[in-house]
């Protein structure tokens, strides 16, 4: 090939082609094995999906992971992490329950509920920014500490959910409810980081934090701002939840869903070291424990079984990133 | 001021006495510098002399501790790279601040996008590959597509991503920080190439810093040679050459080692 000016012909090989198109479409494949379970299932147990209730109750598994996952990705694309998130979750019911106990209208007990969860993501962000501890260790922290206020102020029992039956079913109680609101928040979150110089600067803060600096981003304005918005995520689905089940239970969420969650943006091709990841992914990865978890449960695998085969589920998609990518660089150009 | 108005006139970025402490270590001592319009300053100096230092002052990506910066003749206060941006200055960082997983476009417009009008300020991704395109073309910088992420490129391409991104924004002052840094003899001749063809458009000032003696004095009209923090030499580039800034450097070394016999 002729050369003029600074022109070097990128150089790939035919399996660095074949591994960057498997690695386009790494969605695809994902979704592939979503798919994949679902037929097996079906086959297993015919009651799978196509009745009513067992679809009713897959996207009730579905929804609150993923939408918890949408604010994990922003902040592992930028090379943070919330731990607190399932803390969070148990904790703004109960804002909204204080504040209605308090005499104000549900709708407001639930914006007070959302902007407390956003003051904890204030918190997280500012001690992680500015006082430079790891957000591992600064979410580990508050999520101790929110959980021990939250048994604390609820004295460890659960209370009635606020509203009236129109607010609660909008929230939640109805069936579809929840996925309804995954479905319309991941729409939103996937054009935010893809369309939008928050998203894109996210991304460039995760891949090189210091020459994204260098360009002039505010780095830490952008991480804080994702540590706010992964914290009312979870504070609403907190409420959702609470909603769905008629119960605010201060045990409920933990750091069980928070994992869940990290796991979904895991298993959807979310890097933890930063710089990569997509919303469709988090919903995908959501789908797919969901899938595992309800089918296990139909033909009759227990929990314990489950957890054996998530943790294998999360290597395997942690090696195959890991490696497709470094595959695919050492097969393609330099 | 009355008193040399071309001086003046000419002149696009003066720096008085600049200091800059970080903690116990002090990475310059009060350097001074000017910088004419249309011009090409080469610095030259060891590693840990401060040259990167002393740009990311001019920058405004770091406030000096003390000293002072003119630009056009005023007296200014960056307070941020994007003030130092909004006043023509534009650098490439020695890490050239490339997200490598993002494709070329994006790295060519990152922190100053191009948006559709409207309350959400969604990224116009058509305009800014084609206007990527078309500066590429423009300074003779040659890729297979502005969508492959720049962990793709070379290292000359990235280099000239970095430098078209830098020019990209109607900039007057260009610092370049070690540009031909870890490159072959092919790509650093591309670099150069550009840089010429940057000058020759007139309109540009650049600083370089450099460590290639011969190179610098190739491209360079003026050279400055730092040491410790401290400029030590300056001269025209045609009225030195590599023995002379060879010789100084030993000099300076000498002196270092025992100062009662320099
Ligand atoms: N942010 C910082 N914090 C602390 N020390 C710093 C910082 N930046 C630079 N230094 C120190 O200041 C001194 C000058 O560094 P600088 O990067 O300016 O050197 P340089 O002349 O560019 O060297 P090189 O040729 O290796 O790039 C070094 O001793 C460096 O360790
Ligand atoms: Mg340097």
């Amino acid at each position: 090939m002729a050369t003029t000016g600074v022109t070097q012909p990128v150089r790939r090989s035919s399996t660095g082609v074949l591994l960057e198109s498997v690695l386009k479409w790494r969605e695809i494949s994902i979704l592939l094995v979503a798919v994949l379970l679902i037929a097996y299932f079906e086959a297993e147990n015919r009651d799978f999906l196509l009745t009513s209730a067992s679809l009713e109750n897959l996207s009730q598994f579905i929804a609150p992971a993923a939408i918890i996952s949408f604010g994990e990705i922003m902040l592992m694309i930028g090379g943070e992490i919330d731990l607190s998130a399932g803390m969070i979750f148990a904790f703004a019911p109960f804002v909204m329950h204080f504040a209605v106990v308090a005499g104000m209208p549900a709708p407001v007990g639930l914006l007070l509920a959302l902007l407390a969860s956003g003051l904890i993501g204030v918190v997280n962000g500012v001690v992680t920014l500015f006082l430079r501890v790891p957000s591992f260790v600064t979410t580990l922290g508050t999520m101790f500490l929110l959980n021990g206020l939250t048994l604390t102020l609820s004295a460890g029992t659960p209370v009635d959910v606020p509203g009236s039956p129109g607010f609660q079913a909008f929230f939640g109680h109805w069936g579809y409810s929840e996925i309804c609101w995954a479905i319309v928040i991941g729409l939103m979150m996937h054009v935010l980081l893809r369309n939008t110089r928050w998203g894109l600067h996210t991304v460039a803060s995760g891949g090189n934090p210091h020459g994204a600096a260098e360009t002039g981003i505010n780095v830490r304005r952008l991480k804080i701002g994702n540590f706010i918005l992964s914290a009312v995520l979870s504070g609403f689905v907190g409420i959702l939840e609470g909603c769905r089940i008629s119960s605010v239970d201060p045990q409920a969420g933990g750091s069980q869903i928070m994992f869940l969650a990290v796991a979904s943006g895991v298993i959807g091709g979310t890097s933890l070291a930063g710089g990569s990841g997509t919303i469709i992914g988090g919903l995908i990865g959501a789908t797919v424990l969901g899938v595992l978890n309800d089918g296990f449960t139909l033909i009759g695998i227990n929990a314990f079984t489950f957890n054996i085969i998530l943790g294998a589920a999360i290597l395997i998609a942690m090696v195959f990133n890991i490696h497709m990518t470094r595959l695919s660089r050492l097969g393609g150009a330099r | 001021m009355t008193a040399d108005v071309t001086q003046v006139n000419s002149e696009i970025i003066r720096a008085e006495n600049i200091v800059m402490k970080f903690g116990a270590l002090t990475a310059l001592r009060g350097v001074s510098l000017d910088l004419k319009r249309g011009e090409i300053l080469g610095i030259l100096g060891d590693n840990g002399a401060g040259k990167s230092t002393l740009m990311k002052i001019i920058t405004g990506f770091q406030a000096p501790t003390e000293g002072q910066l003119f630009i056009d003749g005023q007296a200014v206060q960056l307070r941020s790279v994007d003030h130092a941006r909004s006043l023509g200055i534009e650098c490439v960082y020695q890490d050239l601040a490339l997200a490598n997983g993002l494709s070329i476009f994006h790295n060519m417009f990152l922190n100053r996008e191009i948006v559709y009008p409207g309350p959400f300020r969604l990224l116009n991704n058509r305009a800014m590959r084609r206007r990527t395109q078309e500066l590429l073309d423009e300074i003779g910088v040659h890729v297979p597509s502005v969508d492959l992420p720049v962990e793709r490129l070379s290292g000359g391409q990235r280099q000239a991503i970095a430098v078209a991104r830098a020019v990209n924004s109607n900039a007057r002052v260009l610092l370049l920080d070690e540009p031909l840094a870890a490159m072959g003899a092919r790509e650093a001749g591309l670099i150069i190439d550009l840089i010429l063809r940057l000058k020759a458009k007139g309109s540009l000032s650049i600083i370089m810093i450099m460590h290639n003696y011969a190179q610098t004095l190739e491209i360079a009209d003026r050279i400055m040679l730092m040491q410790r923090g401290a400029v030590t030499y300056e001269n025209h580039a045609a009225a030195t050459s590599v023995p002379e800034l060879m010789e100084i450097v030993r000099r300076e070394y000498r002196s270092m080692r025992n100062p009662a016999s320099a």
